[in-house]
């Protein structure tokens, strides 16, 4: 007779057991993304005077700003999405209108899924072999050439994927009133897809602009201000990652304002993707 | 008659069209693969005098040696191995209870919010996490939690040697641990989304027979799912082992072979990123080419077994429905 309350009181507890574990996994996932946030803005903020966008890179022991390194940023970075983009939505295109036969299709979905979460470091090696190997120095292009590789397979994946959301019902009505193909691809398809495609270039652009493991061996770093993309190029994760592992103080306070503004703008622009799709999503 | 002569002309012009638009997007995507094989090309060239000069004695030398240039694979591979399973170990159990919380438990309302606060988790860009870890988490680790291993596990038989040693605050635990916070979201999202594609019904079913929420995750909605989880899993060791700046600032650097897990170590992305620069000679240069090469050959059989577990579940899903 008390067998069957005392296995109901054990699963119970069981239950209650792997239920708060399951709270405590989620309050510990928010745990380090508050401290990592409240670190920044603690060190970050004091940092962040005026002069870090008027100032350039200063040697260490006096002060200065980061102007250069964010112009850098966002000179190679805009390269890069300008490169990146259009390329990976013509693939993108590709695998959501034409891929439905042959071999092409599940094979570029397969490698391109692959090359999604590829290192990023080996990326920047790629880079350094086949160009600045060749052109012997490094350079800004070099950099935006790194940074589009890495573009063009997120943009790849939510083109094909917002294709797909696209109602077959649309083409259909489009090829209807006679319209070819290309109209229909580039006149009603992808401009129903076009908030989620945006979202995914945002994505991109978030995801290029904290890298920095493949600016290492192609934008290299300046200390002044440059704005030939020929020559070696500032930018911002290279300057925190000199910067941060040095022993000098100025320079790791710099490392900090500069941490806070790549953190803060890239999550900005995550919460930005995500609200504009949520939007459009919810309106069509 | 000029009318329809017109019409035709358009026509095959709309289909010269039709076809430049294909083709343009064919090579697009061919593109892609010719990118891979160029990526797979350029490091195998790269590395080709570090092959030559070591042949397959470089990944089991643990030789690093610029001076005399005697070069080996072996603490660097053990390095990316070791930390990236510490994080594993971490971020399984962890994610699968954040996964477990916003389908089941999360009330509907804060299920969004929540899951876009993990997903920043995977935000934040790495260097940040290395910024972080260098002069927050490891002073911290070091003051606290690594004095209280040594004395508690680290006096322990069998594993205690993994885990004695000068409480520094940097080496291979502590950048499995940054690795273990960064990997999190990726897994965790995966099986948040692996577990939504389970059937309702067959949740419904197993709460009907009067199982807890518990059991329902355990017995019914794990082993559906265990292929797409394992999958997730897959894609988190592919992200952990080929993450370059965060185990950069927190590993230490050293190449050198020890056993505590509280030693500094060296991964092979982070040797990448502090010597590639430094590096004279064509023999450095191109053995550092060849760590990269073995890199990304192992991430790429780990994210490839990755999304043919994913791939297998999303068959069944399409073959159930």
């Amino acid at each position: 007779m008390n067998v069957m309350p005392n296995l109901y009181t054990r699963r119970r507890i069981i239950n209650s057991i792997g239920l708060s574990v399951s709270v405590v996994a989620m309050l510990f996932g928010l745990f380090w993304l508050c401290w990592i946030l409240l670190t920044l803005l603690d060190s970050g903020l004091p940092a962040l005077a005026p002069m870090v966008f008027t100032h350039m890179t200063p040697p260490p022991g006096s002060s200065g700003g980061l102007l250069n390194a964010i112009a850098g940023s966002l000179m190679m970075t805009l390269v890069g999405t300008m490169i990146g983009t259009p390329i990976g939505i013509l693939a993108g295109t590709y695998l959501g209108e034409f891929g439905q036969r042959g071999w092409l299709a599940p094979v570029t979905r397969f490698i391109n899924d692959v090359l999604l979460s590829a290192p990023s470091i080996v990326i920047g090696l790629f880079v350094y072999e086949v160009y600045v190997v060749h052109v012997k120095h490094f350079s800004g292009w070099a950099g935006a050439l790194a940074l589009s590789i890495i573009v063009i397979p997120i943009v790849i994946r939510t083109t094909e994927n917002m294709l797909r959301l696209v109602p077959t019902t649309l083409r259909e009505a489009a090829a209807a009133l006679g319209a070819p193909q290309w109209k229909i691809i580039n006149f009603v398809t992808l401009r129903a897809a076009r908030a989620g495609i945006i979202t995914g270039v945002m994505l991109a652009i978030a995801r290029i602009s904290g890298e920095t493991a493949p600016l290492l061996f192609t934008a290299l770093n300046n200390q002044f201000w440059s704005s030939d993309m020929d020559r070696p190029m500032a930018n911002l994760p290279v300057v925190i990652f000199q910067f941060a592992m040095s022993p000098y103080e100025d320079w790791q306070n710099l490392a900090w304002a500069g941490a806070l503004l790549i953190t803060f703008s890239v999550l900005t622009l995550n919460i930005l993707a995500r609200v504009l799709f949520r939007q459009s999503a919810t309106t069509h | 008659m000029p009318t329809t002569f017109l019409r035709e002309a358009r026509l095959k012009r709309q289909a010269l069209f039709d076809l430049l638009f294909r083709n343009l997007t064919r090579v697009s995507a061919f593109g892609v693969l010719a990118l891979l094989a160029a990526i797979i090309g350029s490091l195998v060239m790269g590395s080709m005098p570090a092959i030559g000069a070591f042949g397959f004695g470089f990944l089991v030398s643990s030789d690093w040696d610029p001076v005399n240039d005697q070069f080996g694979a072996l603490i660097p591979i053990i390095g990316t191995l070791v930390t990236s399973g510490i994080a594993l170990f971490i971020a399984i159990p962890v994610s699968f209870g954040i996964a477990l919380f916003l389908t089941e438990l999360a009330p509907r309302i804060l299920r969004r919010p929540l899951g876009i606060a993990i997903e920043l988790l995977a935000g934040i860009p790495s260097i940040i996490y290395g910024m972080w870890g260098l002069f927050v988490f490891a002073p911290l680790f070091a003051d606290h939690f690594e004095p209280w291993i040594n004395d508690h596990v680290g006096t322990m038989p069998m594993i205690g040697q993994y885990f004695s040693g000068p409480p520094m605050g940097i080496g291979m635990l502590t950048a499995g641990i940054i690795l273990a916070i960064m990997v999190i979201p990726f897994i965790a999202s995966v099986m948040r989304d692996v577990f939504d594609v389970v059937p309702t019904l067959l949740k419904e079913s197993a709460y009907g027979l009067g199982a807890t929420t518990w059991e329902v995750m355990w017995n019914v909605v794990l082993p559906y799912t265990k292929v797409g989880v394992a999958g997730g899993i897959m894609l988190g060791l592919g992200r952990a082992l080929g993450e370059t700046m965060a185990v950069t600032f927190v590993i230490g650097n050293a190449h050198e072979l020890s056993k505590s897990l509280l030693m500094p170590g060296n991964s092979i992305s982070s040797a990448l990123a502090n010597e590639f620069n430094e590096a004279v000679g064509d023999l450095y240069t191109s053995s550092l080419i060849e760590l990269g090469l073995i890199l990304f050959f192992i991430t790429f059989v780990v994210l490839s077994i990755a999304r043919y577990m994913l791939f297998k579940l999303g068959q069944r899903e399409g073959k159930a429905s």
